[in-house]
């Protein structure tokens, strides 16, 4: 993996880099942009490409972004950027928000649309708890189903940069703040998006709850669902093995 | 020294084993916890005292806007300084404040702050404030956008206030296509512009430049904070082409007065316990929201938290900070009148209720005050108070 930035007609954003092969662009989550085993399990058969957004960690938010919205318009920018013709566009909760609406507004340059507990959409029967009033410790245990795992999070919390910390749930609030981590239109655009689809949901998240993926399942024509039985919201961590099976062979059952 | 009191009208009535179940008395404690039956009470009584303080010869009575708690039940100050216009006759009537990013229309402020300038004869004083962090999560306005909504809202009313209408604005954040307001204030240009904060060096500033020179509060706060920013804007004064007079600086604290020190301690201790530890008590996270500060004032506070909870809060303790005055009337205007040489204030904002103290109380705790302390302070004479007149 090696980092780099990346000037989008003026913005500077930094992008973390590995393998090659067809790309594959990854949007990170709230926890910011960290590169995990699944990012090396993916950069082994492709050529990752992992933007850290615009107001998380050492990537400047222009004045003007003010929306996921806006930020998807800069990501469709930022594809233009890329030599890549057609990514395969992955995203992680906020991050699976922002694929899907980047989705909506353009499918040129995006090959597949894998989307891992999206934020964004929202249904009545499972309203989204307040993610702005949880401690760190309650952040932890909302995103892992398996204790062990939260609990080693918590340990390793002594260790966290605090200003990487504050700036990422700076960089969260800026575009999800109200409503939260939602965007209520986006579900009548969701049709728009006709390329291959694969949703990646933990059964257990207590973050975006699992009963979420139903307008994503009723309103994308070629989508198809992956339930993770035993997993909570952090799936990219706590079942990274499957999912790097799933995405792996989904991207290479994908052709355009 | 001009001296006013400052009321927050707490819901006194809280079940204060409320601690057991909830972490916060602000957003998240259910509003079964307020009794229907007592709200009017309540009310009639806190008005009374205000209107006390008016007959009393207190300079001023203060009101303020917090949301969604039992720390204080105004969520629209200026309902209650619609009543107190019409109740007082004296004081000037201070709104501190107004907490202008929370709203969409900051026109409406403009609007009533004229109304309220009016119907008191000019009596009215401004607060414009950011609101607390957990105003943010009652509001659902996006915290990382407060300084910026402040500044362009403040920019909005004093045009609105000054600027003949009907006018275009069109800012980030507001966009109006006619401005014009119906009543214009009473005061010219328009009524006093006080702004309270905790301390924040960039507020200081801003309220100190001399375009500006808006009288700054500093609240709740231990005396070497409040030192440290009077010095400041002092400084932000020299530093903008002036000498800043003492009336442009306010300082707001707790105040008791008992019969005896001993027994103004013993009266007040657990209402002021009561107050920081039930009344004003949040969460991290719903204090402090996400942008809402800086990074690096965000960072200290995290540190500063771990420390104020090494030191649970009690009378002493608040007293050697010097955020909470008690004592005999002597005691308190030794005190008052030592700390106003110190800091050179020209406003004291005396919070003399707080959380659970009774009406009795509270209302002796007003007279001592303005009998045997308001008349020897600072300069009393020089505005007009006789010490004769005391009670």
């Amino acid at each position: 993996m090696h980092e780099e930035m990346l000037d989008v007609r003026g913005q500077r954003l930094r992008l973390q880099r590995g393998g090659d092969g067809s790309a594959v662009v990854f949007l990170h989550g709230a926890g910011g942009a960290n590169w995990t085993p699944l990012h090396d399990r993916l950069a082994a058969d492709w050529q990752l490409i992992a933007p850290e957004h615009p107001g998380f960690g050492r990537s400047e938010i222009p004045e003007w972004m003010m929306s996921v919205g806006d930020l998807a318009f800069f990501y469709l920018d930022m594809l233009d950027k890329l030599e890549a013709p057609s990514v395969h566009l992955v995203g992680h909760s906020l991050g699976g928000w922002l694929a899907a609406e980047i989705a909506v507004r353009s499918t040129k340059r995006i090959t597949s649309l894998s989307l891992m507990a999206p934020a964004g959409v929202a249904v009545p029967e499972a309203p989204f708890d307040d993610i702005f009033l949880w401690t760190p410790e309650e952040g932890a245990r909302r995103n892992y189903y398996n204790v062990a795992l939260a609990e080693a999070r918590i340990a390793a919390q002594g260790n966290v940069d605090m200003d990487l910390f504050l700036q990422n749930r700076a960089g969260l609030a800026r575009l999800a703040w109200s409503p939260r981590l939602e965007n209520p239109q986006l579900h009548y655009w969701l049709h728009r998006i006709d390329v291959p689809t694969l949703l990646i949901w933990g059964r257990e998240d207590r973050v975006i709850p699992y009963a979420c993926h139903s307008p994503y399942m009723r309103e994308i024509s070629q989508a198809r669902l992956v339930t993770l039985d035993a997993c909570g919201h952090a799936s990219h961590t706590e079942a990274a093995d499957r999912v790097g099976t799933e995405l792996n062979a989904f991207f290479r059952s994908v052709s355009r | 020294m001009k001296t006013f009191f400052f009321h927050l009208m707490p819901y006194a009535d809280l079940d204060l084993s409320y601690v057991e179940q909830h972490n916060s008395a602000w957003v998240t404690l259910p509003n079964s916890y307020f009794d229907r039956q007592k709200g009017f009470a309540l009310y009639d009584r806190y008005l009374g005292e205000l209107e006390l303080a008016d007959q009393l010869g207190f300079d001023g009575i203060c009101v303020n806007e917090h949301h969604q708690t039992a720390y204080g039940i105004m969520p629209a100050p200026n309902v209650i300084a619609g009543a107190l216009a019409r109740s007082t006759k004296n004081a000037k009537i201070a709104v501190l404040g107004r907490a202008l990013p929370l709203v969409n229309n900051p026109v409406n402020i403009a609007e009533e702050f004229a109304m309220l300038d009016q119907m008191s004869g000019g009596r009215l004083i401004t607060g414009f404030v950011r609101g607390i962090g957990s105003e943010y999560f009652a509001s659902s306005i996006n915290p990382t956008l407060s300084h910026e909504r402040y500044y362009e809202a403040h920019e909005l009313i004093l045009k609105a206030w000054t600027q003949t209408g009907p006018f275009r604005y069109h800012g980030r954040h507001f966009q109006f296509e006619y401005v014009n307001i119906w009543p214009r204030p009473f005061q010219e240009p328009h009524p006093p512009v006080w702004v309270p904060s905790q301390g924040s060096m960039e507020t200081i500033v801003w309220a100190a430049a001399s375009e500006r020179r808006y009288t700054y509060l500093q609240t709740f706060s231990p005396l070497k904070n409040a030192k440290k920013a009077f010095d400041a804007y002092r400084t932000a004064a020299q530093d903008s082409g002036y000498e800043a007079d003492a009336s442009q600086i306010g300082w707001a604290v707790p105040i008791y007065v008992g019969e005896t020190d001993e027994g103004a301690r013993e009266e007040l201790r657990p209402h002021i316990e009561n107050f920081f530890n039930r009344f004003l008590r949040f969460p991290f996270e719903m204090r402090f929201p996400p942008g809402y500060s800086s990074i690096a004032s965000t960072k200290s506070l995290i540190e500063s938290k771990v420390l104020a909870r090494a030191n649970a809060t009690s009378l002493e303790a608040l007293m050697e900070l010097g955020m909470v005055v008690c004592g005999s009337a002597a005691t308190v205007r030794d005190r008052l009148n030592y700390l106003q040489d110190e800091l050179g204030f020209g406003n004291l904002i005396a919070m003399l209720q707080v959380a659970t103290l009774p009406a009795d109380l509270t209302e002796k705790n007003l007279r001592l005050f303005a009998s045997g302390v308001m008349p020897h302070l600072n300069g009393a004479r020089e505005r007009g108070h006789k010490v004769s007149a005391a009670e």
